[in-house]
Protein backbone atom coordinates (compact mmCIF):
# COMPACT_ATOMS: atom_id res chain seq x y z
CA UNK A 1 0.00 0.00 0.00
CA UNK A 2 0.69 3.28 -0.66
CA UNK A 3 1.66 5.97 2.13
CA UNK A 4 -0.76 8.42 2.92
CA UNK A 5 -0.79 12.11 3.27
CA UNK A 6 -4.13 12.84 4.60
CA UNK A 7 -6.13 11.60 7.70
CA UNK A 8 -9.69 11.41 8.75
CA UNK A 9 -9.56 12.15 12.20
CA UNK A 10 -13.36 12.28 12.84
CA UNK A 11 -16.70 11.56 11.55
CA UNK A 12 -20.14 12.81 12.54
CA UNK A 13 -23.75 11.80 11.23
CA UNK A 14 -27.11 13.49 11.92
CA UNK A 15 -29.27 10.63 11.50
CA UNK A 16 -31.28 10.34 8.01
CA UNK A 17 -34.45 9.90 8.26
CA UNK A 18 -37.64 12.66 8.59
CA UNK A 19 -37.07 15.41 11.21
CA UNK A 20 -39.85 17.71 10.91
CA UNK A 21 -39.02 21.54 10.78
CA UNK A 22 -35.07 20.95 11.42
CA UNK A 23 -33.48 22.64 8.61
CA UNK A 24 -30.90 20.96 6.58
CA UNK A 25 -27.78 23.49 7.80
CA UNK A 26 -29.11 22.24 11.57
CA UNK A 27 -28.79 19.14 11.06
CA UNK A 28 -25.18 19.66 8.79
CA UNK A 29 -24.30 21.48 12.75
CA UNK A 30 -24.73 18.58 14.59
CA UNK A 31 -22.99 16.34 12.06
CA UNK A 32 -19.85 18.64 12.01
CA UNK A 33 -20.30 19.22 16.00
CA UNK A 34 -20.24 15.40 16.26
CA UNK A 35 -17.10 15.33 13.87
CA UNK A 36 -15.04 17.71 15.56
CA UNK A 37 -15.99 16.10 18.96
CA UNK A 38 -15.02 13.07 17.49
CA UNK A 39 -11.44 14.45 16.66
CA UNK A 40 -11.07 16.65 19.47
CA UNK A 41 -10.87 19.42 17.03
CA UNK A 42 -12.20 23.24 18.01
CA UNK A 43 -14.26 24.92 15.49
CA UNK A 44 -11.67 27.43 15.58
CA UNK A 45 -8.68 25.41 14.61
CA UNK A 46 -10.54 24.51 10.78
CA UNK A 47 -8.86 25.88 8.19
CA UNK A 48 -11.48 25.41 5.39
CA UNK A 49 -14.38 23.73 5.00
CA UNK A 50 -16.03 22.17 1.58
CA UNK A 51 -19.93 21.52 1.79
CA UNK A 52 -22.19 19.75 -0.74
CA UNK A 53 -25.78 19.71 -1.37
CA UNK A 54 -28.86 19.70 -3.69
CA UNK A 55 -31.11 21.40 -1.58
CA UNK A 56 -29.53 24.08 0.10
CA UNK A 57 -28.07 26.71 -2.68
CA UNK A 58 -24.90 27.69 -0.14
CA UNK A 59 -24.36 25.20 2.03
CA UNK A 60 -21.41 26.43 2.95
CA UNK A 61 -24.06 29.42 5.14
CA UNK A 62 -23.23 27.00 7.59
CA UNK A 63 -20.41 29.02 9.04
CA UNK A 64 -23.45 31.24 10.48
CA UNK A 65 -24.35 28.26 12.23
CA UNK A 66 -20.62 26.85 13.44
CA UNK A 67 -19.20 30.17 14.00
CA UNK A 68 -18.17 33.08 11.58
CA UNK A 69 -14.55 32.40 11.70
CA UNK A 70 -13.46 33.66 8.20
CA UNK A 71 -12.16 30.76 6.52
CA UNK A 72 -12.38 29.85 3.01
CA UNK A 73 -15.82 28.00 2.83
CA UNK A 74 -16.98 26.85 -0.72
CA UNK A 75 -19.18 24.03 -1.55
CA UNK A 76 -19.25 22.09 -4.93
CA UNK A 77 -22.40 19.44 -6.36
CA UNK A 78 -22.13 16.51 -7.90
CA UNK A 79 -24.75 14.35 -7.63
CA UNK A 80 -25.04 11.23 -5.80
CA UNK A 81 -20.94 11.62 -5.45
CA UNK A 82 -20.91 14.50 -4.29
CA UNK A 83 -19.88 13.12 -0.59
CA UNK A 84 -16.81 11.79 -2.48
CA UNK A 85 -16.08 15.18 -3.83
CA UNK A 86 -16.27 17.17 -0.65
CA UNK A 87 -13.99 14.84 0.81
CA UNK A 88 -11.06 15.13 -2.11
CA UNK A 89 -11.76 18.96 -2.02
CA UNK A 90 -11.31 18.95 1.52
CA UNK A 91 -8.13 16.62 1.76
CA UNK A 92 -6.89 18.78 -1.52
CA UNK A 93 -7.30 21.65 0.74
CA UNK A 94 -4.41 19.90 3.38
CA UNK A 95 -2.27 19.17 0.46
CA UNK A 96 -2.26 23.10 -0.56
CA UNK A 97 -1.05 23.92 2.71
CA UNK A 98 -3.92 23.79 5.36
CA UNK A 99 -3.60 21.53 8.45
CA UNK A 100 -6.94 21.02 9.59
CA UNK A 101 -10.53 20.93 6.95
CA UNK A 102 -13.81 20.38 6.99
CA UNK A 103 -15.92 18.33 4.92
CA UNK A 104 -20.27 18.25 5.25
CA UNK A 105 -22.99 16.98 3.56
CA UNK A 106 -26.34 18.29 4.19
CA UNK A 107 -30.32 17.81 2.37
CA UNK A 108 -33.26 18.08 3.12
CA UNK A 109 -35.75 16.54 0.00
CA UNK A 110 -39.34 16.65 -0.39
CA UNK A 111 -40.92 13.51 -0.33
CA UNK A 112 -41.42 11.65 -3.96
CA UNK A 113 -39.22 10.95 -6.78
CA UNK A 114 -37.53 14.03 -7.81
CA UNK A 115 -38.30 16.34 -11.11
CA UNK A 116 -37.08 19.05 -13.01
CA UNK A 117 -36.68 20.08 -16.08
CA UNK A 118 -35.29 18.59 -18.42
CA UNK A 119 -33.24 21.46 -20.07
CA UNK A 120 -31.40 21.44 -16.48
CA UNK A 121 -29.95 18.01 -17.64
CA UNK A 122 -29.31 19.23 -21.20
CA UNK A 123 -32.19 17.51 -22.44
CA UNK A 124 -35.08 18.89 -24.52
CA UNK A 125 -38.41 19.46 -23.40
CA UNK A 126 -40.37 16.44 -25.39
CA UNK A 127 -38.25 14.19 -23.69
CA UNK A 128 -39.89 15.08 -20.09
CA UNK A 129 -43.47 15.42 -21.53
CA UNK A 130 -43.41 12.01 -23.04
CA UNK A 131 -42.58 10.92 -19.98
CA UNK A 132 -38.89 9.79 -20.32
CA UNK A 133 -37.41 12.15 -18.25
CA UNK A 134 -37.14 9.88 -14.82
CA UNK A 135 -33.59 8.31 -13.27
CA UNK A 136 -35.40 5.15 -12.12
CA UNK A 137 -36.12 3.88 -15.94
CA UNK A 138 -32.78 3.87 -16.04
CA UNK A 139 -31.74 1.48 -13.14
CA UNK A 140 -35.01 -0.82 -14.11
CA UNK A 141 -33.33 -1.42 -18.20
CA UNK A 142 -29.53 -1.67 -16.59
CA UNK A 143 -30.69 -4.34 -14.46
CA UNK A 144 -33.03 -6.28 -16.42
CA UNK A 145 -30.52 -5.92 -19.36
CA UNK A 146 -27.73 -7.36 -17.05
CA UNK A 147 -29.94 -10.21 -15.48
CA UNK A 148 -30.72 -11.06 -19.02
CA UNK A 149 -27.31 -11.39 -19.89
CA UNK A 150 -26.05 -12.73 -16.11
CA UNK A 151 -28.52 -15.13 -15.51
CA UNK A 152 -29.32 -13.10 -12.11
CA UNK A 153 -32.93 -13.87 -10.40
CA UNK A 154 -35.27 -12.24 -9.07
CA UNK A 155 -34.66 -13.78 -5.74
CA UNK A 156 -31.35 -12.27 -6.16
CA UNK A 157 -32.70 -8.78 -6.20
CA UNK A 158 -35.04 -9.87 -2.94
CA UNK A 159 -31.70 -11.12 -0.85
CA UNK A 160 -29.88 -7.68 -1.27
CA UNK A 161 -32.87 -5.37 -0.23
CA UNK A 162 -33.75 -8.27 2.89
CA UNK A 163 -29.67 -7.87 3.58
CA UNK A 164 -29.79 -3.88 3.70
CA UNK A 165 -32.71 -3.77 5.93
CA UNK A 166 -31.41 -6.44 8.14
CA UNK A 167 -28.50 -4.14 8.37
CA UNK A 168 -30.74 -1.27 9.00
CA UNK A 169 -32.14 -2.77 12.11
CA UNK A 170 -28.84 -3.17 13.68
CA UNK A 171 -27.77 0.76 13.17
CA UNK A 172 -29.60 2.39 15.73
CA UNK A 173 -29.34 5.69 13.40
CA UNK A 174 -31.30 4.10 10.64
CA UNK A 175 -34.10 5.41 9.15
CA UNK A 176 -35.58 2.04 8.32
CA UNK A 177 -35.15 -0.11 11.37
CA UNK A 178 -37.95 -2.97 10.51
CA UNK A 179 -36.35 -6.07 8.88
CA UNK A 180 -37.62 -7.52 5.73
CA UNK A 181 -37.66 -10.70 4.45
CA UNK A 182 -37.15 -11.76 0.97
CA UNK A 183 -40.90 -12.59 0.70
CA UNK A 184 -41.62 -9.35 1.85
CA UNK A 185 -39.76 -7.76 -0.38
CA UNK A 186 -41.07 -9.91 -3.38
CA UNK A 187 -44.45 -9.14 -2.41
CA UNK A 188 -44.41 -5.73 -3.13
CA UNK A 189 -45.35 -3.97 -6.43
CA UNK A 190 -43.01 -3.37 -8.88
CA UNK A 191 -42.38 0.61 -10.12
CA UNK A 192 -39.95 0.21 -12.64
CA UNK A 193 -39.61 -3.82 -13.37
CA UNK A 194 -38.14 -5.59 -12.08
CA UNK A 195 -37.41 -3.45 -9.45
CA UNK A 196 -40.51 -3.84 -6.72
CA UNK A 197 -41.25 -0.97 -4.15
CA UNK A 198 -39.17 -2.47 -1.37
CA UNK A 199 -35.86 -2.56 -3.77
CA UNK A 200 -35.39 0.91 -3.73
CA UNK A 201 -33.86 3.79 -1.48
CA UNK A 202 -36.05 6.79 -1.54
CA UNK A 203 -35.04 10.56 -0.42
CA UNK A 204 -34.99 11.78 3.15
CA UNK A 205 -33.09 14.36 5.28
CA UNK A 206 -29.63 14.14 7.03
CA UNK A 207 -26.22 15.19 7.60
CA UNK A 208 -22.89 13.91 7.89
CA UNK A 209 -19.06 15.05 8.03
CA UNK A 210 -15.38 14.53 8.65
CA UNK A 211 -12.25 16.00 10.13
CA UNK A 212 -9.10 15.90 8.23
CA UNK A 213 -5.67 16.36 8.67
CA UNK A 214 -2.09 16.15 7.75
CA UNK A 215 -1.22 12.39 8.08
CA UNK A 216 1.85 13.29 10.20
CA UNK A 217 0.24 14.89 12.70
CA UNK A 218 -3.18 12.76 13.09
CA UNK A 219 -1.74 11.06 16.12
CA UNK A 220 -1.47 14.41 17.83
CA UNK A 221 -5.41 14.31 17.80
CA UNK A 222 -6.46 10.84 17.83
CA UNK A 223 -5.09 7.02 18.20
CA UNK A 224 -6.71 5.95 15.20
CA UNK A 225 -6.80 7.63 12.36
CA UNK A 226 -8.33 6.83 8.87
CA UNK A 227 -5.71 7.08 6.20
CA UNK A 228 -7.72 8.39 2.84
CA UNK A 229 -5.96 5.98 0.31
CA UNK A 230 -7.66 7.02 -2.67
CA UNK A 231 -10.04 9.45 -4.16
CA UNK A 232 -11.59 9.04 -7.85
CA UNK A 233 -13.76 10.70 -9.80
CA UNK A 234 -15.33 9.69 -13.32
CA UNK A 235 -17.58 11.38 -15.91
CA UNK A 236 -19.56 9.32 -17.91
CA UNK A 237 -17.86 8.02 -21.60
CA UNK A 238 -18.95 8.14 -24.90
CA UNK A 239 -21.27 4.94 -25.83
CA UNK A 240 -21.57 3.66 -22.08
CA UNK A 241 -25.22 2.67 -20.88
CA UNK A 242 -26.31 5.73 -18.39
CA UNK A 243 -29.04 8.04 -16.93
CA UNK A 244 -31.51 10.15 -19.31
CA UNK A 245 -30.13 8.81 -22.34
CA UNK A 246 -32.51 9.41 -25.08
CA UNK A 247 -30.22 7.05 -27.70
CA UNK A 248 -26.93 4.68 -27.15
CA UNK A 249 -24.06 3.71 -29.60
CA UNK A 250 -24.00 0.62 -30.25
CA UNK A 251 -20.42 0.73 -29.36
CA UNK A 252 -20.76 -0.53 -25.83
CA UNK A 253 -18.41 1.02 -23.36
CA UNK A 254 -17.79 0.27 -19.86
CA UNK A 255 -19.81 2.53 -17.02
CA UNK A 256 -18.08 5.01 -15.30
CA UNK A 257 -17.47 3.01 -12.01
CA UNK A 258 -15.18 0.50 -13.68
CA UNK A 259 -12.97 3.21 -14.42
CA UNK A 260 -12.97 5.04 -10.94
CA UNK A 261 -12.79 1.70 -9.38
CA UNK A 262 -9.54 0.48 -11.37
CA UNK A 263 -7.96 3.97 -11.08
CA UNK A 264 -8.57 4.16 -6.91
CA UNK A 265 -6.89 0.51 -6.62
CA UNK A 266 -3.76 2.04 -8.53
CA UNK A 267 -3.82 4.79 -5.92
CA UNK A 268 -4.22 2.78 -3.12
CA UNK A 269 -2.01 -0.05 -4.28
CA UNK A 270 -4.29 -2.79 -3.59
CA UNK A 271 -6.77 -4.89 -4.97
CA UNK A 272 -9.86 -5.89 -4.37
CA UNK A 273 -9.40 -9.21 -2.03
CA UNK A 274 -7.60 -6.92 0.43
CA UNK A 275 -10.91 -4.99 0.94
CA UNK A 276 -12.35 -5.72 4.39
CA UNK A 277 -15.78 -3.89 4.25
CA UNK A 278 -17.59 -2.42 1.51
CA UNK A 279 -20.22 0.13 0.65
CA UNK A 280 -21.88 0.15 -2.72
CA UNK A 281 -24.58 2.83 -4.18
CA UNK A 282 -27.65 1.15 -3.05
CA UNK A 283 -30.11 3.60 -5.09
CA UNK A 284 -31.79 0.03 -5.95
CA UNK A 285 -31.35 -3.23 -5.46
CA UNK A 286 -30.09 -3.97 -8.78
CA UNK A 287 -27.81 -1.51 -8.46
CA UNK A 288 -25.62 -3.07 -5.79
CA UNK A 289 -25.81 -6.27 -7.30
CA UNK A 290 -24.17 -4.51 -10.43
CA UNK A 291 -22.08 -2.51 -8.66
CA UNK A 292 -20.50 -5.70 -6.74
CA UNK A 293 -18.92 -6.76 -10.21
CA UNK A 294 -18.06 -3.01 -11.89
CA UNK A 295 -16.23 -2.55 -8.27
CA UNK A 296 -14.35 -6.11 -8.70
CA UNK A 297 -15.63 -7.79 -5.88
CA UNK A 298 -16.41 -10.50 -8.40
CA UNK A 299 -17.06 -11.25 -12.05
CA UNK A 300 -20.56 -10.96 -14.11
CA UNK A 301 -23.53 -13.12 -12.90
CA UNK A 302 -20.70 -14.39 -9.72
CA UNK A 303 -23.56 -12.44 -7.54
CA UNK A 304 -26.29 -15.54 -8.19
CA UNK A 305 -23.91 -17.55 -6.11
CA UNK A 306 -22.30 -14.80 -3.87
CA UNK A 307 -25.97 -13.99 -2.88
CA UNK A 308 -27.15 -17.57 -2.18
CA UNK A 309 -23.95 -17.81 0.12
CA UNK A 310 -24.84 -14.52 2.30
CA UNK A 311 -21.36 -13.82 1.10
CA UNK A 312 -22.37 -9.74 1.33
CA UNK A 313 -23.64 -10.43 4.56
CA UNK A 314 -21.95 -8.76 8.01
CA UNK A 315 -20.20 -12.71 9.01
CA UNK A 316 -19.40 -12.95 4.62
CA UNK A 317 -16.52 -12.52 2.92
CA UNK A 318 -17.64 -9.25 1.20
CA UNK A 319 -19.70 -7.41 3.64
CA UNK A 320 -21.61 -4.74 1.50
CA UNK A 321 -23.75 -1.84 3.54
CA UNK A 322 -23.28 -2.87 6.68
CA UNK A 323 -24.74 -0.12 7.48
CA UNK A 324 -28.20 -0.52 5.44
CA UNK A 325 -26.72 1.35 2.55
CA UNK A 326 -29.23 3.65 1.07
CA UNK A 327 -32.02 1.62 1.11
CA UNK A 328 -32.57 1.56 5.06
CA UNK A 329 -31.22 5.07 5.09
CA UNK A 330 -32.43 6.81 2.50
CA UNK A 331 -30.28 9.54 0.27
CA UNK A 332 -30.15 13.10 1.40
CA UNK A 333 -28.36 13.22 -1.98
CA UNK A 334 -25.34 15.91 -0.75
CA UNK A 335 -24.59 13.99 2.33
CA UNK A 336 -24.67 10.30 1.04
CA UNK A 337 -21.49 9.81 0.46
CA UNK A 338 -20.25 11.14 3.62
CA UNK A 339 -22.50 8.74 5.73
CA UNK A 340 -20.54 6.14 3.61
CA UNK A 341 -17.48 7.46 5.26
CA UNK A 342 -18.66 7.78 8.52
CA UNK A 343 -19.20 4.21 8.47
CA UNK A 344 -16.50 2.52 7.22
CA UNK A 345 -14.08 4.77 9.32
CA UNK A 346 -16.52 3.77 12.12
CA UNK A 347 -15.98 -0.12 11.27
CA UNK A 348 -12.12 0.45 11.21
CA UNK A 349 -12.11 1.88 14.63
CA UNK A 350 -14.13 -1.28 15.64
CA UNK A 351 -17.22 0.82 16.88
CA UNK A 352 -19.59 -1.23 14.93
CA UNK A 353 -20.90 -3.39 18.06
CA UNK A 354 -23.43 -5.80 16.49
CA UNK A 355 -22.55 -5.00 12.84
CA UNK A 356 -18.87 -4.73 13.22
CA UNK A 357 -17.03 -6.72 10.59
CA UNK A 358 -14.01 -8.72 12.60
CA UNK A 359 -10.90 -7.15 12.05
CA UNK A 360 -11.71 -4.49 9.50
CA UNK A 361 -8.31 -2.83 8.17
CA UNK A 362 -9.34 -1.38 4.33
CA UNK A 363 -12.61 0.25 3.62
CA UNK A 364 -13.86 1.20 0.54
CA UNK A 365 -17.12 3.11 -0.81
CA UNK A 366 -18.22 3.77 -4.25
CA UNK A 367 -21.30 5.99 -5.86
CA UNK A 368 -23.03 6.81 -8.25
CA UNK A 369 -25.79 8.76 -10.05
CA UNK A 370 -26.68 11.88 -12.47
CA UNK A 371 -25.72 12.54 -15.14
CA UNK A 372 -23.74 9.50 -15.32
CA UNK A 373 -20.33 10.11 -12.52
CA UNK A 374 -19.12 7.37 -10.42
CA UNK A 375 -16.52 8.19 -7.54
CA UNK A 376 -14.59 5.84 -5.08
CA UNK A 377 -12.83 6.54 -1.61
CA UNK A 378 -10.72 3.78 -0.23
CA UNK A 379 -9.59 4.25 3.40
CA UNK A 380 -7.33 1.76 5.84
CA UNK A 381 -6.07 2.02 9.00
CA UNK B 1 -59.15 16.81 -34.71
CA UNK B 2 -55.45 17.55 -35.82
CA UNK B 3 -52.87 15.47 -35.22
CA UNK B 4 -49.10 17.40 -34.27
CA UNK B 5 -45.59 15.91 -33.48
CA UNK B 6 -44.80 16.32 -29.50
CA UNK B 7 -41.70 18.25 -31.49
CA UNK B 8 -40.65 19.45 -34.84
CA UNK B 9 -38.04 17.11 -36.16
CA UNK B 10 -38.23 14.34 -33.94
CA UNK B 11 -39.93 11.97 -37.10
CA UNK B 12 -40.64 12.82 -40.31
CA UNK B 13 -44.57 13.68 -40.13
CA UNK B 14 -46.85 13.72 -41.97
CA UNK B 15 -45.41 10.49 -43.67
CA UNK B 16 -46.77 6.90 -45.01
CA UNK B 17 -44.36 5.41 -43.19
CA UNK B 18 -42.60 7.51 -40.53
CA UNK B 19 -38.78 7.20 -39.26
CA UNK B 20 -37.14 9.21 -36.36
CA UNK B 21 -34.52 11.73 -37.59
CA UNK B 22 -31.05 11.58 -36.58
CA UNK B 23 -27.98 13.72 -37.18
CA UNK B 24 -24.82 11.86 -38.96
CA UNK B 25 -21.37 12.89 -38.55
CA UNK B 26 -18.76 12.51 -41.23
CA UNK B 27 -17.14 9.55 -39.51
CA UNK B 28 -20.49 7.89 -39.88
CA UNK B 29 -21.95 8.24 -35.83
CA UNK B 30 -25.39 8.69 -35.43
CA UNK B 31 -26.44 11.82 -32.84
CA UNK B 32 -31.00 10.99 -31.99
CA UNK B 33 -32.01 13.73 -31.69
CA UNK B 34 -31.26 15.47 -34.49
CA UNK B 35 -28.55 18.05 -33.72
CA UNK B 36 -27.84 20.76 -36.12
CA UNK B 37 -24.13 19.97 -34.92
CA UNK B 38 -20.89 18.58 -32.80
CA UNK B 39 -17.76 17.89 -32.33
CA UNK B 40 -16.14 15.35 -33.66
CA UNK B 41 -12.37 14.85 -32.89
CA UNK B 42 -12.15 18.49 -31.24
CA UNK B 43 -13.69 20.40 -34.18
CA UNK B 44 -17.40 21.46 -34.77
CA UNK B 45 -18.50 19.55 -37.96
CA UNK B 46 -22.63 20.01 -39.40
CA UNK B 47 -24.61 16.81 -39.16
CA UNK B 48 -26.30 15.71 -41.99
CA UNK B 49 -29.93 14.66 -41.42
CA UNK B 50 -30.82 10.88 -41.88
CA UNK B 51 -33.69 8.49 -41.21
CA UNK B 52 -33.40 5.94 -38.91
CA UNK B 53 -34.10 2.55 -39.82
CA UNK B 54 -38.06 2.02 -38.54
CA UNK B 55 -37.23 -1.95 -37.47
CA UNK B 56 -35.24 -3.11 -34.56
CA UNK B 57 -34.65 -5.81 -31.36
CA UNK B 58 -35.27 -4.73 -27.52
CA UNK B 59 -32.53 -4.54 -25.82
CA UNK B 60 -33.86 -3.87 -22.72
CA UNK B 61 -37.03 -2.24 -21.04
CA UNK B 62 -38.70 -1.27 -18.01
CA UNK B 63 -42.49 -0.14 -16.56
CA UNK B 64 -43.24 3.17 -15.24
CA UNK B 65 -46.68 2.89 -12.97
CA UNK B 66 -46.74 5.94 -11.39
CA UNK B 67 -47.87 9.04 -12.89
CA UNK B 68 -44.64 11.09 -13.65
CA UNK B 69 -44.28 14.54 -12.60
CA UNK B 70 -46.23 17.20 -14.19
CA UNK B 71 -45.12 19.29 -15.73
CA UNK B 72 -42.72 18.18 -17.96
CA UNK B 73 -45.26 15.02 -18.20
CA UNK B 74 -47.97 16.17 -20.53
CA UNK B 75 -49.47 13.09 -21.21
CA UNK B 76 -53.62 13.17 -21.81
CA UNK B 77 -54.33 11.76 -18.41
CA UNK B 78 -54.80 12.38 -14.70
CA UNK B 79 -53.74 10.42 -11.36
CA UNK B 80 -57.24 8.83 -11.82
CA UNK B 81 -57.20 7.95 -15.26
CA UNK B 82 -53.20 7.17 -15.40
CA UNK B 83 -52.35 3.84 -16.61
CA UNK B 84 -48.82 2.29 -16.52
CA UNK B 85 -46.43 2.35 -19.70
CA UNK B 86 -43.29 0.85 -20.49
CA UNK B 87 -39.99 2.05 -21.38
CA UNK B 88 -37.51 0.15 -23.38
CA UNK B 89 -34.18 0.40 -25.69
CA UNK B 90 -34.68 -0.32 -29.14
CA UNK B 91 -31.60 -1.79 -30.96
CA UNK B 92 -31.71 0.05 -34.89
CA UNK B 93 -29.49 -2.40 -36.85
CA UNK B 94 -26.47 -0.94 -37.47
CA UNK B 95 -27.80 2.59 -35.98
CA UNK B 96 -28.18 3.12 -32.36
CA UNK B 97 -30.12 1.99 -29.62
CA UNK B 98 -33.20 4.66 -29.21
CA UNK B 99 -35.22 4.87 -25.79
CA UNK B 100 -38.85 4.94 -26.50
CA UNK B 101 -42.33 3.86 -25.31
CA UNK B 102 -43.20 0.66 -25.80
CA UNK B 103 -47.17 0.51 -26.71
CA UNK B 104 -47.43 -3.40 -24.95
CA UNK B 105 -47.80 -2.04 -21.61
CA UNK B 106 -47.21 -5.56 -20.12
CA UNK B 107 -43.59 -6.49 -19.32
CA UNK B 108 -44.69 -10.43 -18.85
CA UNK B 109 -45.44 -9.82 -22.69
CA UNK B 110 -42.00 -8.29 -23.41
CA UNK B 111 -38.88 -9.83 -24.48
CA UNK B 112 -35.61 -8.84 -24.63
CA UNK B 113 -34.53 -9.40 -28.44
CA UNK B 114 -37.92 -9.72 -29.79
CA UNK B 115 -38.50 -7.86 -33.29
CA UNK B 116 -40.08 -4.15 -32.70
CA UNK B 117 -41.49 -1.89 -35.15
CA UNK B 118 -42.20 2.47 -34.69
CA UNK B 119 -45.18 3.87 -34.47
CA UNK B 120 -46.55 7.12 -33.96
CA UNK B 121 -49.09 7.59 -30.98
CA UNK B 122 -50.93 10.03 -29.38
CA UNK B 123 -49.72 11.47 -25.75
CA UNK B 124 -51.54 14.49 -25.16
CA UNK B 125 -53.12 17.53 -26.13
CA UNK B 126 -51.93 21.19 -27.02
CA UNK B 127 -53.52 24.33 -25.59
CA UNK B 128 -55.37 24.71 -29.17
CA UNK B 129 -56.90 21.16 -28.48
CA UNK B 130 -54.98 19.36 -31.08
CA UNK B 131 -53.49 15.92 -30.44
CA UNK B 132 -49.64 15.56 -29.68
CA UNK B 133 -48.07 12.23 -31.10
CA UNK B 134 -44.67 10.83 -29.74
CA UNK B 135 -42.69 8.32 -31.15
CA UNK B 136 -43.56 4.66 -29.53
CA UNK B 137 -42.05 0.99 -30.72
CA UNK B 138 -44.69 -2.12 -31.06
CA UNK B 139 -44.17 -5.76 -31.12
CA UNK B 140 -44.25 -7.17 -34.45
CA UNK B 141 -46.81 -9.42 -34.66
CA UNK B 142 -45.08 -13.36 -35.33
CA UNK B 143 -46.58 -14.80 -37.88
CA UNK B 144 -48.97 -17.61 -36.97
CA UNK B 145 -47.05 -21.17 -37.32
CA UNK B 146 -48.64 -23.15 -40.40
Amino acid sequence: MTTPDIAIIGVGLHPFGRHGDKSALEMGEDAVIDALDDAGVAWNDVQELWASSMEVKNPEAITGLLGMTGIPARSTFTGCASGATVLAQAANAIRLGKDITVAVGLDKHPRGAFSADPSVSGLPLWYGQAGMFLTTHFFGMKINRYMHDHGITEASLAKVAAKNFRNGSLNDKAWRRTPMSEDDVLASQYLNYPLRQYMYCGPDEGAAAAVLCRADIAHKYTDTPIYLRASQLVSRREGALELMSPALSLDDTASPTIFASRQAYEEAGISPEDVDVIQLQDTDAGSELIHMAENGFCLDGEQEKLLAENATDIGGRLPVNTDGGLMANGEPVGASGLRQVYELANQLRGRCGERQVADARVGYAQLYGMPGTAAVTILST
Amino acid sequence: MTQVPLAEGLFTWPAADPALIAGRASDGSLTFPYRSHRLVGGAREELEKVELPRRGTLWTFTTQLFRPTSPPYAGDDTEETFEGFTVGYVELPGALRVEARLTEPDPAKLRIGQEMELRIVPLGRTKDGDTTMIYAFAPVQEEASP
